[in-house]
C-alpha cells in the first residue's frame, strides 16, 4: 500500500522540449467509478460544461443546418435506428470536404429522423482552438477537441454520442480524383476509445459529401503563409474569400448507418492485436458499403 | 489509491510500514500571513481536537487569531526544523506557494517557491522527524494551458508541453520536489491540493482584479472556458485533508466549467476583446502601462482556458459549498455591496506585545478564560446561552446563527430599527462578533439620521 501511495504522488516529468507535438497522452485507468460524481445540471446556464451552447447551436440549427439538410442535400438517411437510444455510442464516419458538411448532417440527420433524437458530440482537430473566432465558435456548436481523455469522459462518465473521423484531416484534404477511397485509419485509436469505454462502435457512410465540396487542388506556398492546415481550391475558393468554404454544391446526400459492434469484456483495448484488426474490419465495411451506395446511385445531384 | 476509496477504512492506526495516521493534534502552518494561511489557522483553531496550532511566516500575520501561536521564521530549514522538532508537529500545511506573478517580483517568487519549499520540505524530512502529514498547496497552473489540453484534466495528468512563464515553472518544479519528499519519506503522509482560479469577496487575485473592471477583458475571437473555485471552498477543502487522511494529489474546483463570456454575463458586463490574437504579449504590456495587470501564466487561460477533472476529491467524501457559477453570482453580489461597506470593516494590525498578553497574562480573564470556563463546564454554558438567546426576541434574520459575519453584515441594511437593536442584543449575547455589532451601529445611526 505504501508503494502505491507513493507511486501516487510520482509524476513523470517528461516534459519534451521545444513545440514539438507530444503523444496525447492517454487516460490512466481509474480504479474506482467515479460517474456518480459527475457535476450536476444547473438550469440556469446555458453552456454545457464542454462550451456547447444551446441557444447558438439552436440558432444554427433552424437555419443553416436545416436548409442544408432538407433542400440543399436533401438527406436520406438510412439505418438511423442503429444509432443506441441511450449510452455512449462511438460514430466512426468517412470524412471529406474542405470544411467538411458531413458531421453537422450526421447529427441533424439523427435528431430528425431518430425515435429518441440525441445531441451528438463531434470531435475535432486540436487546430481549431488555435484560430481566432473558430476557437469561439466550434465547441458551442457541440464540437470537442479529439483528445483521448475527452472521448473517454464523452462516452464512459457521460455515456453521450460521439462522432469521429478516423481519417482526420487526411480525409478532408483528399482531392476530388480520390473520392470515396477511405483513407489510412489513423492509428485504432478510436477503438481503443471505444474498447476502454465499452461503448459499440456505430460505423457510418455518407455519400454526397465529396461531390458537395471537392478540392481540385492544393496550394502549399499559400498554405505555409496563412499557417491554415492546408489550402485548397475548390469551386468557389478562395476566389470568393471565406465565405466560398460554405459555397457547397446541391449533391444529393445519404447517410447509412451500420450495425453497431459491441465490446463487452473489459480490458480488450490492452490487446493491441485486436485493436488493429477492429479497425481494419470498421474500414472495410464502411469502404465497402460506400461503392455499394456510390454504384447504385444514379445521379450526383438527385440520388 | 485504495485509500481513497473508502477514507474510513484508514481512520484508525495503519498497518506496519504504510504511513501510520494518528488525526492530526500539532499543527504547523505555512505561510501564517497569506491569505490563506491566515484563514486555515483560524478555521483549525476552532477544533478542540487540535492542541495547537503554529504559524511561521517572514511577515505579520494579517488576520486576528485567537490561539494561533506566530513565529517568525522565513524558510530557513535549520530554524524550521527547530521549531518543529521542539513543538512535536505532526502535521505541516504548507499555504506559501505564490501562484499569481502579479503580487510578487518574480525572483521572490522563485525563491519562495522553489526555494522555500525545499526548505520547507527539509525541515519536515528525514530521520528523527514528527511530522506525519504533510500538506502542500499547489495550483492548476501546473497543467498550464495549451491548445491539445483536454477538456478535463485529471490529477495524473501532466501538461502537454514545458512550462513557458516563471510561475509555472517555479510551480512544477516545487511538486516535483514535493513528489520527491513523497517519495524518500514513506512513512509521511503526503496531499497535494491543486486549485483552480479562486474567487470571492476577500481574496484578491489578478482574475479578481480583472473582472472588476468595467469590461471583462478577453482575446479577440477567444472564449476560453473557466472553473473558479470559491475561498470557502478552498479553506475547506485544506482542513478536510487535515481531518481526514487522503494521500495523493487531488484538483479542488467548484462544479461547472464557464466561458468568460458568460462570466461576463452574470457580472452583468460587457466583454471587451480588446487584446488582438496575434500579439497578445505585447498588448499586455501596453496594458500594464495602463494600469492592467495580466500576467503572462494568464494569458493562456485567456486563450485556451483550463478544465479540471474534480471528482477524485468528491470521492473522498469532500462537498463543495459552491458551484464556478455560484461563485462568480457571490462575486458580483460583492462588487454591489463592496462600495457601501467599505468603511464597516477595520483592518487589523498585528501588535506583537498585545498578542503575547491576550494569550500569556494571568490577569487575562475575557477571552481564554471564557472559553476554558465553557470547555470545562460545557453543559452549563451551552444551556445558559440557550436561554439568554430565548429572553432575547428572535433575530428578524432566518437562521442567523448559522450565518457567518460576512453573510450577515449585507442584510442588515434591510432591517428595520426596533429589528436591528433586538439583533444587537442577540448577536451581543450570542457571539458577540465585532463586524457584525459595527454594521449594526451603523446602520442604526443611519435609521435614526433619516428619520430626523
Amino acid at each position: 500500500m505504501a508503494d502505491e501511495q507513493r507511486s501516487s504522488l510520482r509524476v513523470d516529468e517528461v516534459l519534451p522540449e521545444g513545440g514539438s507535438a507530444p503523444p496525447a497522452p492517454v487516460p490512466a485507468r481509474r480504479d474506482e467509478d467515479l460517474r456518480e460524481h459527475l457535476p450536476g445540471v444547473e438550469p440556469e446556464r446555458r453552456l454545457s460544461d464542454w462550451g456547447r451552447s444551446e441557444r447558438i447551436e439552436g440558432l444554427f440549427d433552424r437555419t443553416l443546418y436545416d436548409f442544408f439538410y432538407n433542400y440543399w442535400f436533401r438527406c436520406e438517411v438510412e439505418g438511423v435506428e442503429n444509432v443506441p437510444a441511450s449510452g455512449g455510442a462511438l460514430l466512426v464516419s468517412n470524412h471529406s470536404g474542405a470544411l467538411p458538411p458531413d458531421a453537422p448532417m450526421i447529427a441533424k440527420g439523427i435528431r430528425e429522423e431518430h425515435a429518441h433524437p440525441r445531441q451528438l458530440h463531434i470531435t475535432v482537430e486540436h487546430f481549431f482552438k488555435g484560430y481566432p473566432g473558430f476557437s469561439m465558435l466550434v465547441p458551442k456548436l457541440g464540437c470537442v477537441a479529439a483528445h483521448p481523455a475527452n472521448v473517454q469522459r464523452l462516452l464512459y462518465d457521460e455515456g453521450e454520442l460521439v462522432l469521429v473521423f478516423p481519417e482526420g484531416r487526411k480525409g478532408s484534404e483528399k482531392l476530388y480524383k480520390n473520392r470515396y477511397k477511405l483513407r489510412r485509419f489513423g492509428r485504432g485509436g478510436f477503438v481503443e476509445a471505444a474498447m476502454r469505454a465499452q461503448a459499440p462502435i456505430v460505423p457510418v457512410c455518407v455519400v454526397g459529401a465529396e461531390e458537395a465540396a471537392p478540392i481540385f487542388a492544393h496550394v502549399g506556398a499559400l498554405k505555409r503563409l496563412t499557417g491554415l492546415i492546408y489550402f485548397p481550391i475548390t469551386p468557389t475558393f478562395p476566389h470568393f474569400g471565406v465565405l466560398g468554404m460554405l459555397g457547397y454544391l446541391p449533391a444529393k446526400f445519404k447517410v447509412r448507418f451500420l450495425e453497431p459492434i459491441y465490446f463487452d469484456s473489459e480490458g480488450l483495448h490492452e490487446d493491441k492485436s485486436l485493436v488493429q484488426s477492429v479497425a481494419h474490419e470498421v474500414r472495410a465495411r464502411i469502404q465497402e458499403n460506400l461503392f455499394e451506395m456510390v454504384q447504385t446511385r444514379k445521379s450526383v445531384w438527385f440520388g | 489509491m485504495e485509500a481513497t476509496a473508502a477514507p474510513e477504512r484508514r481512520s484508525g492506526p495503519g498497518p506496519a510500514g504504510a504511513p501510520d495516521a494518528p488525526p492530526s493534534r500539532r499543527i504547523l502552518v505555512t505561510g501564517l500571513s497569506t491569505y490563506w494561511g491566515g484563514l486555515l489557522a483560524q478555521r483549525l483553531e476552532r477544533d478542540p481536537s487540535i492542541e495547537c496550532v503554529i504559524g511561521v511566516d517572514s511577515r505579520d500575520p494579517t488576520r486576528e487569531l485567537e490561539r494561533t501561536e506566530f513565529v517568525r521564521v522565513g524558510t530557513q530549514h535549520a530554524l524550521l526544523r527547530r521549531v518543529v522538532i521542539a513543538a512535536e508537529i505532526d502535521t505541516v500545511i504548507d499555504t506559501r506557494l505564490t501562484v499569481d506573478s502579479t503580487t510578487v517580483a518574480s525572483r521572490a517568487a522563485h525563491e519562495n517557491n522553489v526555494m522555500g519549499t525545499m526548505n520547507v520540505l527539509a525541515a519536515c524530512g528525514g530521520s528523527g522527524s514528527t511530522v506525519r502529514k504533510f500538506v502542500f498547496k499547489s495550483s492548476a497552473h501546473y497543467y498550464g494551458s495549451a491548445q491539445d489540453d483536454p477538456a478535463f484534466f485529471t490529477e495524473e495528468m501532466t501538461r502537454p508541453y514545458a512550462p513557458g512563464t516563471p510561475i509555472e515553472r517555479d510551480i512544477v518544479e516545487a511538486e516535483a520536489s514535493v513528489a520527491d519528499f513523497a517519495e524518500k519519506n514513506p512513512r509521511t503522509l503526503v496531499t497535494l491540493l491543486r486549485f483552480a482560479n479562486v474567487l470571492g469577496p476577500d481574496v484578491r487575485t489578478s482574475h479578481t482584479k480583472l473582472l472588476a473592471l468595467p469590461a471583462v477583458p478577453m482575446i479577440l475571437g477567444f472564449d476560453p472556458r473557466y472553473q473558479f473555485v470559491h475561498e470557502d471552498d478552498v479553506v475547506n477543502a485544506l482542513a478536510h485533508v487535515v481531518e481526514h487522511q487522503q494521500p495523493g494529489i487531488f484538483n479542488v474546483a467548484g462544479d461547472g466549467v464557464l466561458t468568460l463570456s458568460e462570466v461576463a454575463g452574470m457580472l452583468g458586463k460587457s466583454y471587451a476583446p480588446a487584446l488582438p490574437p496575434w500579439g497578445t504579449g505585447v498588448a499586455a504590456a501596453v496594458a500594464r502601462r495602463l494600469g492592467v495587470h495580466i500576467p503572462p501564466e494568464m494569458l493562456g487561460q485567456l486563450r485556451f482556458g483550463r478544465g479540471l477533472d474534480n471528482r477524485k476529491l468528491k470521492a473522498t467524501g469532500f462537498r463543495y459549498r459552491y458551484t464556478s457559477r455560484e461563485s462568480v453570482l457571490k462575486l458580483s453580489e460583492h462588487f454591489r455591496l463592496h462600495p457601501i461597506l467599505r468603511a464597516v470593516e477595520e483592518p487589523y494590525h498585528y501588535e506583537r506585545e498585545v498578542e503575547e498578553f491576550l494569550r500569556w497574562s494571568p490577569n487575562v480573564r475575557d477571552a481564554a478564560g471564557r472559553r476554558e470556563e465553557r470547555e470545562d463546564s460545557g453543559q452549563p454554558a451551552e444551556l445558559e446561552r440557550r436561554g439568554a438567546g430565548e429572553r432575547t426576541p428572535a433575530p428578524a434574520i432566518e437562521g442567523y446563527d448559522d450565518l457567518n459575519a460576512s453573510e450577515i453584515v449585507p442584510m442588515v441594511a434591510a432591517l428595520e430599527p426596533a429589528q436591528l437593536s433586538a439583533l444587537r442584543e442577540h448577536e451581543r449575547r450570542s457571539q458577540d462578533r465585532r463586524t457584525v455589532l459595527a454594521a449594526i451601529d451603523k446602520a442604526l445611526a443611519r435609521a435614526e439620521n433619516g428619520a430626523s
